[in-house]
C-alpha cells in the first residue's frame, strides 16, 4: 500500500524489539470474540490512476451543471476565487499541521487566526471576534447558548421568521435539550421586515435577526434594539452573506451583543454546502463567554511579539464540562481562506465588488420591474439578493427556466408554506454578467406565458 | 522555519494599491449602492490593508514558514492520527464538478455528490459494523453533540428521563463538555493503575438515571478496554446506551468493529482515520454511526437510495422523529469526499494494514523509549498510540521540556499534558505512515534529550531555540490589561 512504508524486513524486525512474535499478538488485548474473522467488504483497492478516473468521471457529471445560468443563493453564495488563494492554501504548512497548541511551532497559523479576527471584527463593527465556528447555523445557535450564559434573567430565544430557516432549525436542535424556548417573530408581508411585539416578549434572553435576513432586505437594527433594551434582552445579528458588510452598517454600530454569520462568500466555493465558515463576534465585555478557539497576542520571554491561543479556560480541553462550548477542531483553514481574499481585495477592492453585486442585482431588479407588473415580493431595501414574483407557481417557473440551463433560485414555499406560491429568492453576484441577467429575465417572460 | 518577524497584514502595503483588478466589471457611473439607505450604509472599510497580489502572497507564504505540516516532519501527537494526507484527494477535492455545486440544485443535477454521500455511508457502516451513519456534523464534538441527542431523542421516543452520562475519566474533555450541551449531567468513572475503565466505579455510579455511557475505544491511555464486552451488558441491561468515541478508531480499522462489541452509538473523525488533512484546526468531518433502533433520530436531512422507473437515484431524506437539523446542508462534503477516496484507495486488506502499521509503530516506540527511561504508567501492549509520563526524569525537567526541546530536534511535539489521569503525561502516535528510519532517528533525539535532561537541563528548560519565537509567555498574554485580541489602528 503506496501509504504504508513498512516492509516485511521492518516489520520483523521491529516485532523482536518488543518481543512479539507477530502482528497477531499485538491485538491480543482484544478479545477473541470481537476480532474480524474475515476482510471488510469494501471495494478492491485502487490504485491512483483507478481512483482519478472514477473521481474524475464523477467530477464531469457535476460540471455539465457548471454551464447552466444561476442565480442560487440562500446562504451558499457565488463568488470569483482567484487563483492565488488555492495556490496558498494547499502549502502543506498550513493545510497539514494541528491545531497550534504548540505555539513556537504554529506561528504562521496563529498569526493569520489573529489577522481574521480583526478582519471580523472590523467588518462587523464588534470588539472582538472569536478563530470561527463550523457554520452560520451553528454559530446562531452558540450565539443563543452564549446569551443565555450572559443574560440570565431571560428564558426565552425569539427569532425573526425572516432568518434562514436553515439556521432556525439547527437553533431549535441545539436548544431543544437544553430547556429554552424558541419562538418565532412574524414578519411584514409587505417590506418583508420582522415584526415586533415588546409586549408579548418579556421573558425575552435574546432576539434574533438576519442583517440582510433571508429575502434579501435589509433591517434597520434600531427598532431591533430598541425593542431588545427595552425588554432588556441581547441582541444577536445573523448575516448570511458577508460580502454585503463590505456595504452595509456594521452591525456593532447598531449596538448588536453578539454578531454571527456565514463567512463563505470570501473565497470558499459553494462545494455541495461545506466546509462553510462560521463567523462570531462580540462587546470586549462579553469575551469570556464567547466559544471555540481566541488567538491573542502576546510576547516570547525574550520579549518578542508571539501569537497564541488565549483566555483558554473557557475551552473544553481545561475546562471539560464547564467549557462555554464543546467545539475543538473549527473550521480554522476556511478562516485562513478568508484571510487571503479579504486581503487580495482589500479596503478599496470589496467595497468595489461589493458594488458590483449592487450593480448586477440592481439590473435584474430593474429588467423585471420593465418586464413585469407587481414582481418584487418585498418592498424592503436589498443588497445582492431578493425575492421576484413571477406571474406562474415557482415550482413550474424553476423547472422551466432549468430546461432552458438556467438555475432560477429558491422557491420560497419550499421553506415558507404559507408564502406566495410563485415567490422566489434569487441571488445576483459579480458571477453573473449583465446578458446572463437580461437571458434570465427574457426566459422568464418565455416560460411565464 | 522562518525565524524572521512578520508585521501584520494591517502594517502592510500602501494606498492605492489592489490585489485584484475590478475595473472591467464597474460601470463609470455606479451609484447603485445609494440604493441603499444613508442609514444603512458603512462609511468606509478603514482599517483594511491595501497590498498587491504579489505582497499578498509573501505574507501568506512567510507565515507558512512559521508553522510546521505532516509533510515536513513526525507529527506524533496522540489522539490526533497525524498521518499522512494523501495529494491526490486535494486534487480530487479541487474538481470542480465538486466544488462548484450548489446544494440548492436540483436533486436530479447533483447526483453525482448524493452517491458519493450514500456510499461512504455504507462503507462507513461496514468499516464500523453499524446499521447507518450520518455525514453531517462536521467535527468529532459536533458528532458527539449529534450522537448524545440521538440518544436522547431515543429515551424520550420511550417515554423516559435518564439525565446522566457517564464518562471515564480518561475522556478526550469535548465528551463531557458535548453532554452538558446536550443536557446531560456528565459523571465521571474512575480508572483502574492498569488503565482501564473500573468497573467497580461503573457499578456505584450506574443506575436508572444513565442514559449512556461514553468510552474512547482504544482509550487514551492507548489500550484496548478488554472488558468492554461486560460493560455493554451492564449498560444494556440497565435500558443506557453505550457510545463510542471513535477519535482512536485507527487501531481497529479491519480488526475488529465497535459495533460488534455493544456499541449503539459511534462517532468517526475523517481528519483522523480517514486521512484528510487537520487544516491547523479544521475543517474536519465528524460522521455519527448508530444501530437500527436509532436510524429515525438520525440528523435531517439523510442521503436515501430510491428507484424510479428502474432507474436509482438518491435524495435527501426528512424523518419527523429526527433530532432535526444539526448542518446548514450536508456537513463537511469536500472533507467527506477525501475520505471517500482515501478508502477507495485502501479497501479491506490496506485498512487492516493501516491498524497492523500503526499498531506495530506505537509498540516499537513504546518498548524503545522504555529502554531510554521514559516512564511507561501502563506497562504491557499498546494499541496505536503509547502512555509516558515525566516520572523520575532528573534536574526537574518536564513533559513541557521535552515537548519544546522536540521542536529543535526537527519534530513537533506529541500531544502533552493528556491524559488528566496521569502526571505529566506525553501521549506519542506515531501512525502507521512512518517509516522505521524515522521513528529509529526518532528514538535517537529522545535519546539525546535524556542525555541533555542529565548534563544540560538549561537546554531544555529554555527550548525551543531555533523557532521563530521563543516559549511564549502565556500567562502574561492572559492578563485582563494585557488581552490582545485584534490590530487596531493608532
Amino acid at each position: 500500500m503506496r501509504y504504508i512504508p513498512l516492509t516485511p524486513e521492518d516489520k520483523d524486525a521491529m516485532l523482536k524489539t518488543i518481543g512479539a512474535k507477530n502482528i497477531g499478538e499485538l491485538f491480543e488485548q482484544i478479545p477473541e470474540e470481537f476480532k474480524l474473522k474475515k476482510d471488510l467488504k469494501l471495494p478492491a483497492p485502487l490504485g491512483e490512476m483507478e481512483l482519478s478516473a472514477h473521481m474524475k468521471a464523477l467530477s464531469e457529471e457535476g460540471e455539465i451543471t457548471l454551464k447552466n445560468i444561476s442565480f442560487l443563493g440562500g446562504g451558499i453564495n457565488r463568488h470569483y476565487v482567484p487563483a492565488v488563494i488555492p495556490a496558498l492554501l494547499s502549502r502543506e504548512e498550513f493545510l497539514t499541521a494541528y491545531t497550534p497548541y504548540q505555539p513556537e511551532a504554529s506561528q504562521g497559523t496563529l498569526q493569520a487566526l489573529y489577522e481574521f479576527q480583526t478582519y471580523i471584527a472590523i467588518l462587523s463593527g464588534m470588539d472582538v471576534a472569536n478563530a470561527s465556528l463550523y457554520d452560520g447555523a451553528t454559530a446562531t445557535a452558540e450565539a443563543a447558548l452564549m446569551a443565555r450564559r450572559i443574560n440570565k434573567k431571560g428564558k426565552t430565544v425569539y427569532v425573526s421568521s425572516a432568518l434562514h430557516p436553515h439556521y432556525r432549525e439547527v437553533l431549535r436542535t441545539y436548544l431543544r435539550d437544553v430547556d429554552v424556548p424558541v419562538v418565532e417573530l412574524p414578519f411584514d408581508q409587505k417590506t418583508g421586515k420582522t415584526i415586533y411585539d415588546a409586549e408579548q416578549m418579556k421573558d425575552a434572553l435574546c432576539l434574533i435577526v438576519g442583517y440582510p435576513n433571508y429575502f434579501g432586505i435589509i433591517e434597520n437594527l434600531d427598532e431591533a434594539k430598541e425593542v431588545a433594551t427595552k425588554i432588556g434582552a441581547l441582541l444577536i445579528s445573523v448575516t448570511t452573506e458577508a460580502l454585503s458588510l463590505a456595504i452595509l452598517k456594521p452591525p456593532g454600530e447598531f449596538g448588536v451583543d453578539i454578531f454571527v454569520g456565514e463567512g463563505q462568500s470570501f473565497g470558499l466555493p459553494p462545494s455541495f454546502g461545506g466546509p462553510l465558515l462560521g463567523l462570531m463576534a462580540t462587546k470586549t465585555e462579553h469575551v469570556r463567554n464567547l466559544p471555540g478557539r481566541i488567538i491573542g497576542k502576546g510576547k516570547d520571554k525574550f520579549g518578542k511579539d508571539a501569537f497564541m491561543i488565549v483566555i483558554a479556560t473557557r475551552e473544553q480541553h481545561i475546562k471539560r464540562e464547564k467549557a462555554t462550548s464543546n467545539i475543538c477542531t473549527n473550521e480554522a483553514l476556511c478562516a485562513l481562506t478568508a484571510v487571503m481574499y479579504l486581503t487580495l481585495y482589500g479596503k478599496t477592492g470589496l467595497a468595489d465588488l461589493a458594488k458590483i453585486n449592487m450593480e448586477n442585482a440592481c439590473a435584474l431588479r430593474g429588467a423585471m420591474k420593465g418586464m413585469f407588473k407587481d414582481c418584487i415580493s418585498f418592498s424592503g431595501p436589498t443588497f445582492n439578493e431578493f425575492v421576484i414574483r413571477t406571474p406562474l407557481p415557482a415550482k413550474f417557473v424553476l423547472e422551466a427556466l432549468a430546461q432552458r440551463n438556467i438555475y432560477g433560485g429558491i422557491a420560497l414555499s419550499k421553506d415558507y408554506r404559507r408564502s406566495n406560491p410563485n415567490d422566489i429568492l434569487v441571488a445576483v453576484t459579480e458571477m453573473n454578467r449583465l446578458d446572463e441577467v437580461f437571458n434570465f429575465v427574457n426566459a422568464l417572460k418565455e416560460v411565464s406565458q | 522555519m522562518n525565524s524572521g518577524t512578520e508585521k501584520l497584514i494591517f502594517e502592510q502595503g500602501r494606498a492605492g494599491r489592489i490585489g485584484i483588478d475590478l475595473e472591467s466589471f464597474i460601470l463609470p457611473d455606479s451609484h447603485r449602492n445609494r440604493i441603499i439607505p444613508e442609514e444603512l450604509r458603512r462609511k468606509s472599510l478603514d482599517g483594511f490593508p491595501e497590498v498587491s497580489e504579489p505582497e499578498m502572497v509573501r505574507h501568506f507564504t512567510r507565515l507558512s514558514q512559521k508553522n510546521v505540516g505532516v509533510d515536513d516532519r513526525m507529527y506524533p501527537l496522540g489522539s490526533c492520527t497525524m498521518k499522512y494526507n494523501p495529494r491526490i484527494n486535494e486534487t480530487i477535492a479541487s474538481m470542480e464538478g465538486f466544488t462548484g455545486l450548489h446544494p440548492a440544485m436540483p436533486h436530479g443535477d447533483t447526483q453525482n455528490a448524493f452517491r458519493i454521500l450514500w456510499e461512504l455511508e455504507q462503507m462507513l457502516n461496514e468499516i464500523c459494523g453499524m446499521d447507518a451513519f450520518t455525514l453531517n456534523p462536521v467535527a468529532g464534538a459536533h458528532g458527539e453533540l449529534t450522537g448524545l441527542k440521538i440518544i436522547r431523542a431515543a429515551i424520550r421516543a420511550r417515554g423516559e428521563k435518564k439525565d446522566k452520562i457517564l464518562i471515564p475519566k480518561s475522556a478526550h474533555g469535548t465528551n463531557p463538555a458535548s453532554a452538558v450541551l446536550a443536557g446531560f449531567t456528565p459523571v465521571d468513572v474512575e480508572v483502574n493503575s492498569d488503565g482501564s475503565i473500573s468497573l467497580e466505579s461503573l457499578e456505584k455510579v450506574l443506575d436508572e438515571n444513565v442514559a449512556a455511557m461514553m468510552i474512547t475505544n482504544p482509550s487514551t491511555h492507548g489500550l484496548f478496554e478488554t472488558n468492554i464486552g461486560k460493560i455493554a451488558d451492564i449498560l444494556h441491561a440497565k435500558g443506557s446506551y453505550l457510545y463510542c468515541d471513535g477519535a482512536n478508531l485507527n487501531a481497529l480499522v479491519g480488526i475488529a468493529r465497535p459495533g460488534d462489541m455493544g456499541f449503539d452509538v459511534i462517532q468517526t473523525n475523517m481528519h483522523k482515520t480517514f486521512s484528510t488533512p487537520h487544516g491547523g484546526g479544521g475543517p474536519g468531518a465528524g460522521p455519527v454511526g448508530v444501530k437500527e433502533e436509532l436510524i429515525p433520530f438520525l440528523p435531517c436531512p439523510r442521503i436515501v437510495k430510491a428507484e424510479r422507473d428502474g432507474a436509482i437515484y438518491f435524495k435527501p431524506k426528512y424523518d419527523k422523529r429526527s433530532i432535526g437539523r444539526i448542518h446548514s446542508w450536508y456537513g463537511n462534503f469536500l472533507v467527506l469526499l477525501r475520505a471517500y477516496c482515501y478508502i477507495l484507495s485502501m479497501g479491506a486488506s490496506g485498512l487492516r494494514e493501516v491498524a497492523e502499521a500503526s499498531v506495530l509503530n506505537a509498540n516499537y516506540l513504546r518498548v524503545s523509549l522504555s529502554a531510554l527511561g521514559y516512564h511507561v504508567p501502563f506497562g504491557r501492549m499498546c494499541m496505536h498510540e503509547c502512555l509516558f509520563t515525566d516520572a523520575g526524569l532528573p534536574n526537574g525537567i518536564t513533559t513541557m521540556d521535552i515537548a519544546k526541546r522536540l521542536i529543535d530536534k526537527g519534530y513537533h511535539p506529541m500531544t502533552v499534558y493528556f491524559p488528566l489521569t496521569v502526571h505529566g503525561a506525553m501521549l506519542i502516535e506515531p501512525t502507521e505512515t512512518e517509516t522505521k528510519e524515522t521513528l529509529d532517528v526518532f528514538i535517537t533525539a529522545m535519546s539525546e534529550i535524556v542525555g541533555e535532561a542529565k548534563e544540560h537541563p538549561k537546554l531544555l528548560h529554555e527550548a525551543p531555540h531555533g523557532t521563530s519565537v521563543g516559549r511564549v509567555d502565556e500567562v502574561d498574554a492572559n492578563r485582563p490589561k494585557n488581552l490582545n485580541l485584534r490590530w487596531k489602528k493608532l
